[in-house]
């Protein structure tokens, strides 16, 4: 699965990724619901609540905290891109850390204790997980040849999850910290469990808000394209790959209760750590 | 603007307990039970004015917490409404004739719609909720001025009666 590099495909990309995010998220609070024997909002509901938002009225306490907003979502849309494009990895890590972190600044910049709280615990989510990020590239790296683009997987004959099964668990723990999953979602969470009030994005309203839910549907649809090049070869394997994925996160998020801080921490640096570490180095004397 | 009407698809809850007796605020939290689940409108209850369209107040308003009431009411963007729930947010109930007791929400900050009832059923709750996200709509599209607190009573007086007409849905 190659795409082609044309300016109309990146228009169609970036009108149609936040709509299909949008709907990943839509889905994934209607099974909440159903799993908790209610009928739940309508699909489109993320779609409603942005738009709604955007039609708030704006109020903000500083402006340096707008430009943080507008630079997560950019980062986040070139991130996007620099994926489906097939562009080099660690590139691509790093816009999107760059994001993340732009978000961060954007919790940092406001006097709110909990939007500091937030920020502070979305920093040490970011310790917690960019280590399996790095090494999962590095396993890329083994498995396409020796080469550090992401357009090498969407080619190779053998689907990248038979060599890296165990990276793959890690970045699935990766994946509910990003689709801040209920294990995890210490730093900001999802609308009926709150936690912190509203942590990270506690001073942000109206068209603000907008802006950082827009830029959590590109991060949705980043992550299931990112789950589709595990299996890349025929696409729809990846694509049914990426939705049990989501699936499975949803009732994660159902079925666990919120940890603290430290013991994300503890988690990640031991046992998701040890799964990314044994199948680099695996990887790496296979190749010996 | 009438043909998107977006905001009572999801207008988010605000809840703040002004010393009511917590009857009210547990047939609330009822409400977001599988049996009445307000999410099925788009409803969300979040904890922060900042992201809130409706503020649910329970309980009648006293001296202390009137100054936190408003402040609550100001951190909220507009367009937004404010739904007291029970008769003590109404009219200060029960404890009306309270030394402390301002008795009512409207002694504060202009209230859309009441809800009655002691304490109010989920179903009138979800029910003021909703008549308040159609307010919301309305008060975006201009409709009605906003934060009028004579015009918004749950007796409209004739002289107020253009005006409050076009309210349509202030409640008694
Ligand atoms: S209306 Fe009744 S139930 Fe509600 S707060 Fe007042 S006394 Fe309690």
């Amino acid at each position: 699965m190659i795409i082609p590099q044309t300016p109309l495909m990146v228009v169609l990309l970036v009108i149609l990724a936040p709509l299909f995010g949008a709907l990943l998220c839509g889905i994934d609070r209607r099974i909440t619901a159903r799993a908790q024997g209610r009928i739940g909002p309508p699909i489109l509901q993320a779609v409603y609540d942005t738009i709604k938002l955007l039609r708030k009225e704006p109020m903000l306490l500083n402006r340096v905290q707008i430009v943080y907003a507008y630079l997560h979502l950019a980062f986040m849309i070139l991130a996007m891109l620099l994926l489906v494009f097939g562009q080099d990895s660690l590139m691509f890590l790093f816009v999107f850390a760059f994001s993340t972190l732009s978000l961060v600044l954007g919790g940092m910049c406001v006097r709110s204790p909990y939007s500091r709280i937030g920020s502070q615990r979305e920093i040490m989510l970011m310790v917690a997980y960019e280590p399996i990020l790095i090494l999962l590239m590095i396993g890329f790296y083994l498995v396409n040849g020796h080469s550090f683009m992401l357009s090498a997987p969407m080619t190779a004959a053998k689907p990248m999850l038979l060599s890296l099964p165990l990276l793959f668990i890690g970045f699935l723990v990766v994946l509910a910290i990003k689709m801040q999953k209920s294990p995890f979602d210490i730093a900001t969470s999802h609308h009926a469990h709150q936690e912190i009030v509203k942590g990270l994005t506690i001073e942000y309203s109206g068209p603000y808000l907008a802006i950082l839910e827009i830029a959590h549907f590109y991060e949705m649809a980043l992550l299931f394209f990112f789950i589709v090049l595990f299996w890349s070869s025929p696409v729809w394997v990846g694509i049914i790959l990426a939705s049990l994925s989501f699936f499975l996160m949803t009732v994660v998020d159902n079925a666990f209760a919120r940890l603290t801080s430290m013991w994300i921490f503890k988690f990640m640096w031991t046992g998701a750590l040890i799964l990314a570490v044994t199948n680099v180095l695996w990887l790496y004397w296979a190749s010996k | 603007m009438t043909d998107v009407p977006k905001f009572n698809k999801s207008p988010w809850v605000v809840h703040f307990n002004c010393n009511s007796c917590n009857g009210c605020d547990i047939e609330f939290l009822a409400c977001l039970t599988p049996l009445y689940d307000l999410e099925r409108f788009g409803i969300l209850h979040v904890g922060n004015p900042k992201h809130a369209d409706v503020l649910v107040v329970t309980g009648s308003v006293n001296h202390r917490n009137s100054r936190v009431l408003k402040n609550v009411y100001d951190q909220m963007p507009e367009p937004k409404v404010v739904v007291a729930m029970g008769v003590c947010a109404s009219t200060g109930g029960i404890f009306a004739d309270g030394y402390n007791v301002l008795g009512g929400v409207d002694k504060v900050i202009p209230v859309d719609v009441f809800v009655p009832g002691c304490p109010a059923r989920p179903e009138a709750m979800i029910d003021g909720v909703l008549k308040g996200a159609q307010i919301l709509e309305a008060k975006h599209s201009g409709k009605t001025p906003l934060a009028e607190k004579n015009v918004i009573t749950r007796t409209p007086t004739p002289v107020a009666a253009p005006a409050a007409q076009e309210k349509g849905a202030s409640h008694a």
